[in-house]
């Protein structure tokens, strides 16, 4: 996938982008009523239910598994290993690629076959491979159709959200062939019957992970289509790849987090298939892989676990409401961000996975109207962390100090000056009244616009007199009026 | 010093310190006190909202009803369990109607291209079924191989009535999943479908284009 991390480029292109996305009356058609249905199948399925119990479970259940983080990590690697999969650590992006490649080559594997996995496009994987000369193939269908179309995911569920059926018949038509049709069920059907092939002729199934169980050692994968069954049974080797956090303690954990998940994410009291696996094929087993792998990402994680702030971001279960209910995303949709993950959770992951320097225009892609933080089905509170990130961004304060990469980046010299100007003004009293009375005197000389301000408002005019001169001049009258009466 | 090791010793020396331990109340997810009846009526309503087909019958007369459902589809084949009860029955009745009898005895890697394009149906029994989401549970194991329920475009599944949980959670306990994971665990709710162009609803896109449940009663 052509997945780049944002660019100092791409960071300065996204008002640009916005500005066009805003233009585009099919994107905006699309992504708005894809994901007003969404909201409404949201709000449907949590019909009769609890939810903010139920969000509080969900929030307290990631709270306790990442409270025993390092540990759950050690078990989850024990119960694996015993169970007969192979598990293996990654510092960073580049580290699990090349894991990956190398269990690829160990098996002289030319052709690898995804299931849905956001790590992986984190990690760039499919670069990677088709740089070393192995095939990448998506099969989640709109995945499939956003490799096809050499793009990236507009939406971490629905990949394809940005395209209609005229512009993907067109796409399949002109690379695999495909009759050109207005038919969903005769293009799916289509996409059906080639995939089958490459699932066949596949030497190695890519997936990612929803939960870890420890307890049990079970990698649990949520889908609709099948192709996450087919991605981890049909090849003779399974590689399962996973951010570090996305570890449980049990299967009594995974209750409320998927309740949670498949609702808050589309409407569904469950998905399709909800598929455990803890093995590899065992003898007599006439089918599933003789291999399976589990390779744990950091990946800038362990940075974020430092913080307590910044911790509940590791919470995310990945489903993708914040971005349904955020003005600001079903309005440009997922590509104007830039990133692997857009959206508020982009907004608030991007920064501290890549740095702010290449991510300074996500925390500020927001009205901070708290709908992301309100449907939020494991209560990150998005609000605060976009604010937080955005005080990192100008480098922290003296009680918050900023600890992301690339804090302060924002940070001009004018501006900083100006403020320790008005620090110091407000530090003295009477330099303090000079200077608003000269403001006061000197008040025509106040331009009239004040830029992207004023261009829907009107400037506020600063008044004739300050308020201390007006609360002295009340003062002298209140004390001349009471002297005539006594 | 390994990633591993790299990774956990940062996560052991976090520089905020230890974290909370949040008390976990099932409230919400537990007290659904539901009859037998009750259960079942949720079950088979949950599972028809996402294009599962339900046949409710007796022990006597569910051959009929599973003939009856692929002699309707023109199926010509029936992949079916070796060992398990329901492919015994199957086999011992000599059913007119049923189609020709397949049966998953050899690794995928000797009949996978057959497996892929020449089978229409696939019979398989469950582990029971959750009332709450409409889904079935599967044990996928060596009689009852993984792609029996995945690759042909009809999966038949038969569960017996006094098999259904209220809830997941339910289920899980009541069978002590924990005490000891199969290599495959399936929750299984309709069959295999996608939105992803244009949020149009297709079946059939990876897996079984139709789910046919025989609740035994």
């Amino acid at each position: 996938m052509n997945q780049h991390n944002p660019t100092a480029s791409q960071v300065q292109s996204f008002h640009p982008r916005a500005r066009e996305a805003l233009q585009n009356d099919q994107l905006r058609g699309n992504f708005r009523r894809a994901m007003d249905g969404l909201m409404g199948k949201r709000k449907a399925a949590f019909e009769g239910w609890d939810l903010e119990s139920l969000r509080t479970l969900g929030a307290a259940v990631r709270q306790r598994a990442l409270a025993r983080l390092p540990d759950l990590l050690e078990q989850l690697e024990s119960q694996l290993t015993s169970n007969g999969i192979q598990v293996h650590w990654a510092t960073d992006a580049d580290e699990a690629c090349r894991i990956i490649r190398d269990i690829c080559v160990a098996r002289e594997a030319r052709t690898v076959i995804k299931g849905k996995s956001m790590v992986s496009e984190e990690m760039e994987l499919n670069h990677y491979l088709e740089a070393e000369g192995i095939e990448a193939l998506e099969s989640d269908l709109g995945e499939y159709i956003v490799q096809m179309a050499e793009q990236t995911p507009s939406h971490i569920i629905m990949p394809a959200i940005h395209m209609n059926t005229d512009e993907i018949s067109e796409l399949l038509h002109r690379k695999t062939g495909t009759d050109r049709s207005h038919d969903v069920n005769y293009l799916t059907a289509s996409a059906r019957q080639q995939l089958r092939e490459k699932f066949m002729n596949a030497d190695v199934g890519v997936s990612g992970v929803n939960f870890a169980v420890a307890e049990t050692g079970t990698l649990c994968l949520v889908e609709n289509e099948g192709n996450g069954r087919m991605t981890t049974t049909v090849p003779p080797c399974h590689i399962a790849v996973t951010g570090i956090e996305k570890v449980v303690p049990s299967l009594a954990d995974v209750a409320p987090l998927l309740a949670l998940l498949t609702r808050s994410a589309t409407g569904q009291h469950l998905t399709t298939y909800f598929n455990m696996i803890s093995r590899p094929r065992q003898p007599g087993e006439p089918d599933g892989p003789e291999a399976v792998h589990l390779v744990l990402v950091d990946n800038g994680r362990s940075g974020i676990y430092q913080d307590d702030e910044l911790i509940d971001t590791l919470r995310c279960i990945r489903c993708g409401a914040c971005m349904n209910h955020c003005p600001v995303y079903t309005r440009v949709g997922g590509h104007v961000y830039g990133t692997t993950y857009p959206g508020p959770i982009g907004s608030i992951l991007m920064p501290h996975l890549l740095g702010l320097d290449e991510t300074r225009h996500m925390p500020t892609a927001s009205s901070l109207c708290g709908a992301c933080g309100e449907v939020c089905p494991v209560k990150i509170p998005i609000p605060d962390l976009l604010v937080r990130l955005r005080r990192e961004s100008v480098d922290g304060d003296s009680v918050h100090p900023g600890v992301v990469k690339g804090h302060g980046v924002k940070r001009g010299r004018w501006e900083s000056l100006a403020w320790r100007g008005w620090q110091w003004m407000h530090a003295n009293p009477g330099l303090y009244r000079t200077g608003t009375r000269m403001a006061a005197r000197f008040r025509a000389l106040q331009p009239a616009s004040a830029g992207a301000w004023t261009r829907v408002r009107t400037a506020p005019r600063l008044a004739p007199k300050t308020l201390h001169q007006l609360m002295k001049q009340r003062a002298d009258s209140n004390s001349s009026d009471n002297g005539g009466s006594r | 010093m390994t990633s591993r090791e790299d990774i956990l010793q940062r996560l052991r020396n976090r520089r905020d310190g230890e974290l909370p331990m949040p008390e976990l109340d099932y409230g919400s997810m537990t007290g659904r006190d539901w009859s037998a009846a009750q259960k079942l009526d949720l079950f088979q309503a949950m599972i028809e909202t996402v294009h599962g087909e339900v046949h409710r019958a007796t022990d006597e007369e569910w051959l009929d009803t599973l003939a009856g459902i692929l002699k309707q589809r023109q199926a010509r084949n029936l992949l079916t369990p070796l060992k398990h009860p329901i492919g015994a029955e199957i086999r011992a009745s000599g059913h007119p109607d049923l189609p020709e009898l397949l049966s998953y005895g050899e690794p995928v890697e000797h009949w996978q291209r057959e497996l892929f394009n020449d089978v229409d149906a696939a019979i398989t029994s469950t582990r029971g079924a959750i009332a709450e989401t409409g889904s079935l549970i599967l044990w996928p194991g060596i009689d009852e191989p993984r792609l029996m329920s995945l690759v042909p475009p009809i999966h038949i599944a038969v569960l017996e009535a006094d098999q259904i949980f209220a809830t997941f959670l339910e289920a899980m306990e009541l069978q002590r999943w924990s005490a000891g994971m199969p290599t495959n665990a399936l929750l299984i709710s309709g069959p295999s479908k996608t939105a992803d162009i244009e949020q149009t609803l297709a079946y059939g896109v990876h897996g079984p284009k139709e789910l046919i449940v025989i609740v035994r009663q």
